[in-house]
């Protein structure tokens, strides 16, 4: 009789251990093959855009990097959930070490945009639903490491940080669906959209979606990697703390 | 080899440059708090052994 997996397993940090260890090789050479790929191929084997010109090939980077930048946020809401419903310490980690690549995510989207916007609208910032929300989602994750950083126990920065990131998740949300809530502002609709009128065309969205399974690949092997890395500094405390008290 | 940029060859080439060097800087500071963890946590391990 074949024994029943549970994908809840994976909660015991031993577990986790072993599985990340194994998969994190392969994702991170998936990832990084796939990033080469897509920059180069988007990079020197598309056209211009008949009406952005060479500027259309700044997208291989925005796009991927704001979408992971909203959905790294969701991530960290579901750890989050998990945390505060079923007292995982790994899904906390995961959130935790999820955090500064949504941070860097959230950086690289703004700096694209702001050199793609500059530009295209003749400016490199307006206070656009869309932009000001994907902001305030900066200032949150900024928010959430600081306060990891700044509570020291553990558990307590958990239940602090899951609230905040609870809290922030309408940032997130906002920041992808501002542009439908309100009609007004300078940024476009999405890029990518099941509507043909409004997708872009196939020769730029054909190596877009590779950029965006490299960076959504990169993702997960950096939060993996610094998931293990989180377990391993909190068991490290754990056995410093049990020889304080000896 | 090089496309042909034209006048917005700065824009394009500065935001793979600001992108690619983030990156960069992001992967670089997680493999090296993984090593100085894991090397710290190790030697912890190999005190503890030591002393029974």
């Amino acid at each position: 009789m074949s024994e029943r997996r549970s994908l809840w397993e994976y909660a015991n940090p031993r577990k986790f251990m072993g599985l990340s260890g194994t998969i994190l090789p392969w994702i991170t050479i998936a990832g990084g093959v796939l990033l080469v790929v897509g920059l180069i191929w988007g990079f020197f084997f598309t056209p211009d855009d008949y009406r952005q010109g060479s500027t259309v090939k700044i997208i291989y980077l925005h796009v991927p990097s704001a979408l992971m930048a909203i959905n790294a946020w969701f991530m960290m809401l579901v750890a989050s959930l998990i945390w505060l419903i079923r007292r995982h310490h790994v899904s906390a980690l995961a959130a935790r070490a999820a955090a500064p690549v949504g941070v860097a995510m959230t950086i690289i989207a703004l700096v694209t945009g702001a050199i793609w916007g500059q530009p295209m609208w003749g400016t490199w910032w307006v206070w656009d639903p869309r932009l000001t929300s994907f902001l305030i989602l900066f200032l949150f994750y900024l928010g959430y490491v600081a306060l990891w950083a700044a509570v020291e126990n553990d558990d307590t920065a958990a239940d602090l940080t899951s609230v905040t990131c609870i809290v922030g998740s309408v940032f997130a949300v906002l920041s992808r669906y501002a542009v439908n809530f309100w009609n007004q502002g300078l940024h476009q609709g999405a890029s990518l959209s099941l509507d043909p009128e409004e997708n872009v065309a196939d020769i730029f969205y054909y190596p877009l979606l590779v950029t965006i399974a490299a960076f959504v690949l990169i993702f997960v092997a950096l939060v993996l990697l610094r998931t293990r890395t989180e377990i391993r500094a909190r068991q490290l405390r754990a056995y410093m703390a049990r020889e304080r008290m000896q | 080899m090089m496309p042909d940029l034209g006048k917005y060859a700065t824009s394009v080439l500065s935001a793979y440059g600001a992108s690619i060097a983030i990156l960069v800087v992001l992967i670089w500071a997680s493999l090296a708090r993984s090593a100085r963890v894991r090397k710290s946590l190790e030697a912890f391990e190999a005190k503890r052994k030591g002393n029974g």
